[in-house]
């Protein structure tokens, strides 16, 4: 589903070269749930994003379904983005004043749809997270659990093949936590790959595989 | 996708309401300054009645002489007898006419005073400019010539002299002297200084001498006079006939030594007024001071929101790196920010529309300018609300740009936004 081969990826001030990722070669499969562990700046978080085509590598080839994606337009992969990916943030990202259900609309704005189509699929989504009475609710009347389960629930409205969760329970308390993971291992059962960064060992180990970083290096 | 585009627009002004509230006063204190002083110009310029004829019509309104003793005389300040001899005498335009500006006459009838802008003329006067008469018909060259003691009065003059009755045949009683109603006109606006006043007399009933041999008038109010042409390509010709005569000039008073100016358009006058040099009017100069003046004035507003815009953006990167993350390429999200702009801007075009109809109407209703009659010119409000909204795509296109740079994954970085 996704192919990294020799990933390099160096943050370029006027003084200092960082190296955030070296050499990193990595192959998830369709429908597997992967965790990417590693303490704090170890390129966790900079690995997800250029496997969500947010950030691009300085070295090295991203693949998605086979399709190299070093020389797609901006609008390209933004219509990439739209069809095969959803992310899911540590910190939410929801946008406040729009209602919990404009929220999770958002990636079907951008495409070909009528709002009653984007009502539809946005509530649908909803329902699979557990939040049908919450839809006209807006995010600051809801609880961390709550709303990441709207940030889910918006990742899934499009039907993504493909979940990038960046620390999805690193905001939460333990037994939110465990809602939001068995949220994702259901998706999961249900046919969706999932890439999950956390540095919670207890929440990573229940899933199919670990990948460690550290200095921005593949460790095992 | 316009809907949508629109629905987050009206979201993110009423998101921000005192940067919507300065913006929006911003766009439409500006357009409204621009169309009322538009509808000012209007008002004064343009050819409406009496000056129906005005793309026919030149003038001499403004003069500039040096004297002997190297001085300077500025204005309308030549007399009567030299416009009668170096003017009148033309032979290419159709009509002349020479007429004094008006002069303020105080008149006490029934024991109360009144104060009437007064004007001398002949009887071509009544030929180049086009009076709406509501009653009676104007003085003629026979009644002028034959010192006739005629007058015509405007409207306003008629209801508070008369009262409003019909009053051809009628007599008033001025400067000591008592004319008869020959007719009555609609009122003329302060500001179409050439026809203006309250009451039109023969220019022959004027105390001063006006066959006085002078080329500078010293006498209040001073003279000038209308050029009808054929038609309007006749101007070139009459302009050199003038100059042909201006150079004939015998300085007799031995004060003027030098004249400049005279023949030309009401808008060559005011470029020489105010851009123009010494010797010659510069209209392209003034259609350029006027644009530029016109462009810088639109720019603040333009500034300010490209101010508020750049802001706003880095309030709003979560938001924008939200987008991006789910599918929003750089172009549609700067045609959001510019579907923004533009519907500020229209809304500030609506409003400074709504505020121009008012403040034109309280101005109209007032006595600030007598007989003011102001309307909107829907060209330069169509113009300015045009610049407005380019200037509106235009405020949104750079803080847009710098949008479309910024990282998706460096706007999500970092806690709850």
């Amino acid at each position: 589903m996704i192919t990294l081969n020799n990933i390099d990826k160096v943050y370029r001030t006027e003084k200092i070269e960082t190296l955030a990722l070296k050499d990193i070669n990595l192959e998830i499969p369709k429908g597997e749930f992967l965790s990417i562990m590693g303490p704090s700046g170890c390129g966790k978080s900079t690995l997800l994003n250029i496997m969500g085509l947010l950030d691009l590598p300085t070295k090295g080839a991203v693949e998605i379904e086979g399709q190299a994606i070093g020389h797609l337009s901006d609008k390209k992969l933004a219509h990439l983005r739209n069809q095969k990916i959803g992310f899911v943030f540590q910190s939410f990202h929801l946008i406040h004043d729009l209602s919990v259900v404009d929220n999770v609309e958002i990636p079907l704005l951008y495409r070909r749809l009528s709002g009653s189509q984007r009502r539809k699929r946005a509530l649908a989504a909803l329902e699979r997270v557990g939040l049908s009475a919450r839809t006209r609710h807006f995010p600051s009347q809801l609880s961390g659990g709550q709303r990441q389960r709207v940030a889910i629930a918006r990742a899934i409205a499009c039907s993504p093949e493909v979940i990038l969760a960046d620390e999805p329970t690193g905001n939460l308390d333990s037994n939110m936590g465990q809602e939001i993971i068995d949220i994702l291992m259901q998706l999961n059962r249900e046919g969706s790959t999932i890439v999950m960064v956390t540095h919670d060992e207890r929440i990573a180990r229940q899933t199919a595989r670990i990948v460690r970083l550290f200095d921005g290096s593949q460790v095992y | 996708m316009i809907r949508n585009y629109f629905k987050i627009a009206i979201k993110v002004l009423l998101r921000h309401k005192l940067f919507t509230f300065i913006s929006l006063f911003g766009i439409s204190f500006t357009l409204l300054v621009l169309v009322v002083l538009s509808s000012f110009i209007d008002h004064a310029i343009s050819p409406n009645p009496p000056e129906k004829k005005q793309r026919r019509i030149l003038s001499t309104t403004y003069y500039k002489m040096r004297t002997k003793s190297g001085g300077t005389i500025a204005g309308p300040m030549v007399s009567y007898y030299f416009l009668d001899k170096y003017v009148r005498s033309m032979e290419i335009p159709e009509a002349i006419s020479i007429s004094s500006f008006h002069s303020n006459v105080i008149v006490y009838h029934q024991k109360q005073k009144f104060t009437f802008a007064c004007k001398y003329c002949d009887g071509n006067f009544w030929d180049i400019m086009d009076f709406n008469f509501i009653e009676g018909k104007p003085f003629t060259q026979t009644d002028v010539a034959n010192m006739r003691p005629v007058a015509i009065i405007s409207r306003d003059t008629r209801n508070l002299y008369f009262q409003g009755r019909e009053t051809v045949g009628e007599s008033m009683d001025l400067n000591g002297k008592t004319f008869r109603i020959a007719g009555v006109v609609e009122n003329v606006s302060l500001l179409r200084i050439l026809p203006y006043a309250d009451v039109w007399l023969p220019i022959t009933q004027m105390k001063a001498d006006l066959n006085k041999q002078s080329i500078s008038n010293d006498t209040f109010p001073g003279f000038f006079a209308l050029l009808l042409a054929r038609q309007r390509s006749d101007f070139p010709q009459i302009k050199a006939e003038y100059r042909q005569h201006l150079g004939e000039v015998e300085f007799l008073d031995d004060r003027v030594v030098e004249i400049h100016g005279g023949v030309e358009t009401y808008f060559e006058t005011l470029s020489r007024l105010f851009v123009g040099g010494f010797e010659q009017s510069n209209r392209s100069g003034l259609v350029i001071a006027v644009f530029i003046l016109m462009l810088l004035f639109m720019l603040l507003p333009a500034i300010n929101l490209v101010n508020i815009n750049i802001s706003r953006i880095y309030e709003r990167s979560a938001e924008i790196g939200i987008r991006k993350a789910f599918g929003a390429s750089s172009a549609t999200l700067i045609n959001q920010f510019i579907t923004e702009n533009v519907i500020i801007t229209a809304i500030g075009g609506f409003l400074s529309l709504i505020l121009a109809l008012i403040v034109l109407r309280i101005l109209n209703q007032s006595d600030i300018i007598p007989h003011l009659q102001l309307r909107i010119n829907w060209r330069i409000f169509a113009v300015s609300l045009f610049v407005t909204l380019v200037f509106g795509v235009f405020s949104g296109v750079i803080p847009a740009y710098r949008m479309a740079r910024m990282q998706a994954a460096e706007t999500l970085r970092g806690g709850e936004k």
